[in-house]
């Protein structure tokens, strides 16, 4: 069974890729990569007392976000969303857990609220006054994919544009060493089940056994399977090359999903 | 939308391991709370909590999944038959077409929790024996159940806070009507632990009373714990009456704030009536809503709102968490099998523990239960973030 939609906008941001024509030029060879920390905006759509209370996951989440609608000239406000992210904010997390582990248990409030898996799909609801739905999704690993398909199901069977925010940050110690996420990586993309004027591909998927593709680049592969939303990677190649192809993306144990691209002309 | 015909549903929470306890509890308006001795937890509370959870174990392939969460949803599956019909419908239709779609909020993280306790002095490492990806992360209980269920198909987590399991049902009409699968077994399962009980309690929503939603004197949530499963299948030909149908889902977002809902119930509003929309049908179709009546007063309020403006003063609603508590990321779930049970028998179940109406509130909310036919049922799940879902189930005749 094949899902399809068309892609317009892309949000990229990681480890020495600050935005997608600058992940467009390392995947399509054109520029080497070199990682670096990731660099993380201020998120502009919130108020200062929001932008304030935000991890890092969030301000990554809204950044990706932003780039992808702007570049679809989109408006954010009438987009349904998916978020799927392997994991929330970590440091947060990691504040509350040690909280409760200490005698008084005294707990911040706004980090409880921030605890939610489902805090960027809210801030982004909140800053860009969005009230379409938004689901918001962890399948561990798999997440990324998860995702995409989920997006592709609304585009497919509720014939409506879709924004797919895919997005993974680190755990402090110790709960790094439990779940090694080093920094902090996301990727953004606007979906319709139409063309417009902004479609750049069409994108059909279909779940496939085939071997997930792997990088060549060492570093690259290393990007890749360092975030769960950097398994993305392969599809965002083929977006680079504007030629268009196929690939296939890690899923589940069980399952990978084919991927297949053609420019809009 | 096409409605999906809800071959098999179970639950068990406070009130009752599976349907017919929970059933039971229900004509007898009995309440499952109770004053809060879990753990260590030093808070004046009540709350939900399912006897027995950690007596339960889980088959020795899966000893890394081992959890308080895991083991709520091992207890849940074993009943109604469900486990058993699951594995009829994968045999039926191949394991690789059913889907997994489940809702939690803090999956396992109780298990996180009690590591922190036993950090290493010096280092401040976690304990060797801690698994995070099968019990704290999200997915671990959607991971374990598809495993213990041995389902090849697509399987994800939803987290959207309080309204995670009953935005399942959508992401799982979704893929049946892509056609990417022929089953989904959808639900919710979300367990106590310190993150949820302290951090309510420093919000002020927990209430040291049992929770009295819709009460003039209402003061906050009670925590209850819950694993809810049903199986969903596209609508046969031969359909027996008595079978309970999806008809509707709806879902929106406030763009209002964190932690408090829209004051005038505006992102509620907008999901009820695109359920309303999907099934086809008028606010004046449904017979009785399961509130997701929380017992907060902002909750209520903004709740009641949303229900008048579409549905006027006069469709009896309740909110069942008086009984079973708020159980969080399981509550969409828990409540699609209450809805599906007043459907079954005909019962919309009076609101326990509240005791005197707030006259300002304009819904039409009940105390007593009500043995009537009901044919169609609205149920309301909102969370944190400002994230909304309304379910509207039906009997097939």
């Amino acid at each position: 069974m094949m899902l399809s939609a068309h892609v317009g906008g892309l949000g990229v941001l990681g480890p020495g890729l600050s935005n997608w024509p600058e992940a467009a030029a390392v995947l399509s060879g054109q520029q080497a990569y070199r990682p670096a920390a990731t660099v993380l905006p201020m998120p502009t759509i919130l108020a200062a007392a929001e932008r304030r209370r935000v991890g890092r996951v969030v301000k990554l989440a809204l950044a990706i976000a932003l780039e992808a609608t702007s570049q679809a000239g989109e408006d954010p406000a009438e987009l349904a969303s998916v978020f799927s992210s392997s994991g929330g904010d970590g440091h947060n997390c990691h504040e509350l857990c040690q909280a409760l582990s200490l005698a008084g248990r005294e707990i911040s409030p706004t980090r409880f609220a921030n605890s939610v898996h489902n805090a960027a799909a809210g801030y982004w609801s909140i800053g860009t006054g969005a009230m379409a739905e938004s689901n918001v999704l962890c399948a561990f690993d798999a997440s990324f994919t998860a995702g995409l398909l989920e997006a592709l199901t609304q585009v497919a069977v509720d014939q409506i544009p879709v924004l797919l925010v895919a997005y993974d940050s680190e755990y402090p110690q110790p709960l790094h060493a439990k779940r090694p996420i080093p920094d902090a990586f996301g990727v953004a993309m606007v979906l319709t089940p139409k063309r417009r004027a902004h479609s750049l591909w069409r994108l059909d998927a279909a779940l496939s056994d085939a071997e997930c593709e792997r990088f060549a680049d060492a570093d690259l592969e290393a990007l890749r399977c360092a975030f769960p939303a950097a398994r993305s990677l392969p599809l965002l190649r083929l977006l680079a090359a504007r030629g268009g192809g196929t690939s296939i993306l890690e899923y589940l144990d069980v399952s990978r999903l084919q991927v297949r691209i053609e420019p809009c002309a | 939308m096409r409605p999906l015909l809800l071959k098999n549903f179970t639950a068990t929470s406070c009130i009752g391991k599976g349907t017919a306890a929970t059933f039971g509890s229900l004509l007898e308006r009995r309440s499952g709370l109770k004053s809060c001795e879990f753990e260590t937890v030093n808070i004046a509370t009540h709350i939900g909590e399912v006897p027995g959870v950690d007596a339960a174990r889980l088959p020795e392939n899966l000893y890394k999944f081992e959890c308080r969460n895991n083991r709520l949803a091992e207890l849940a599956l074993q009943e109604d038959g469900f486990f058993e019909a699951v594995q009829h419908a994968a045999s039926r239709v191949g394991r690789r077409r059913v889907g997994v779609f489940l809702g939690t909020s803090t999956a396992g993280i109780l298990q996180t929790e009690l590591a922190y306790r036993e950090r290493e002095p010096v280092s401040g490492a976690l304990p060797p024996s801690f698994e995070y990806g099968s019990t704290h992360n999200s997915f671990s209980v959607a991971d374990y159940v598809r495993r213990r269920c041995r389902l090849d198909g697509p399987a994800v987590a939803v987290s959207c806070a309080c309204a995670s399991s009953a935005k399942v049902f959508g992401s799982a009409r979704r893929m049946i009507e892509a056609g990417l699968i022929d089953a989904a077994l959808v639900g919710g399962v979300d367990s106590l632990c310190l993150t949820t009980l302290y951090g309510f309690h420093s919000l002020q929503l927990s209430s040291p009373a049992p929770c009295r939603p819709f009460d003039v004197a209402r003061d906050g949530i009670s925590i209850g714990e819950a694993a809810a499963f049903a199986l969903l299948e596209r609508v046969p030909d031969n359909l027996d009456g008595d079978s309970v149908l999806l008809l509707g889902i709806g879902e929106s977002s406030d763009a209002y704030h964190m932690s408090a809902p829209h004051p005038d119930g505006l992102g509620a509003r907008r999901a009820i009536q695109a359920a309303l929309a999907a099934a086809e049908l008028e606010p004046g179709d449904i017979d009785y809503i399961n509130l997701h009546g929380t017992g907060t007063p902002s909750n209520d309020r903004s709740e009641s709102r949303a229900v008048t403006s579409v549905f006027g003063p006069t469709t009896p609603c309740s909110s069942t968490k008086g009984a079973t508590g708020h159980t969080l990321g399981a509550a969409g779930a828990l409540e699609a099998v209450i809805s599906a049970l007043a459907l079954k028998h005909g019962l919309m179940p009076g609101g326990v523990h509240t005791n005197q109406i707030d006259p300002t509130l304009t819904a039409l909310y009940i105390r007593d239960n009500r043995r009537a036919p009901v044919a169609r049922v609205l149920s309301n799940s909102f969370g944190f973030g400002g994230t909304n879902c309304s379910l509207i189930l039906g009997r097939a005749a």
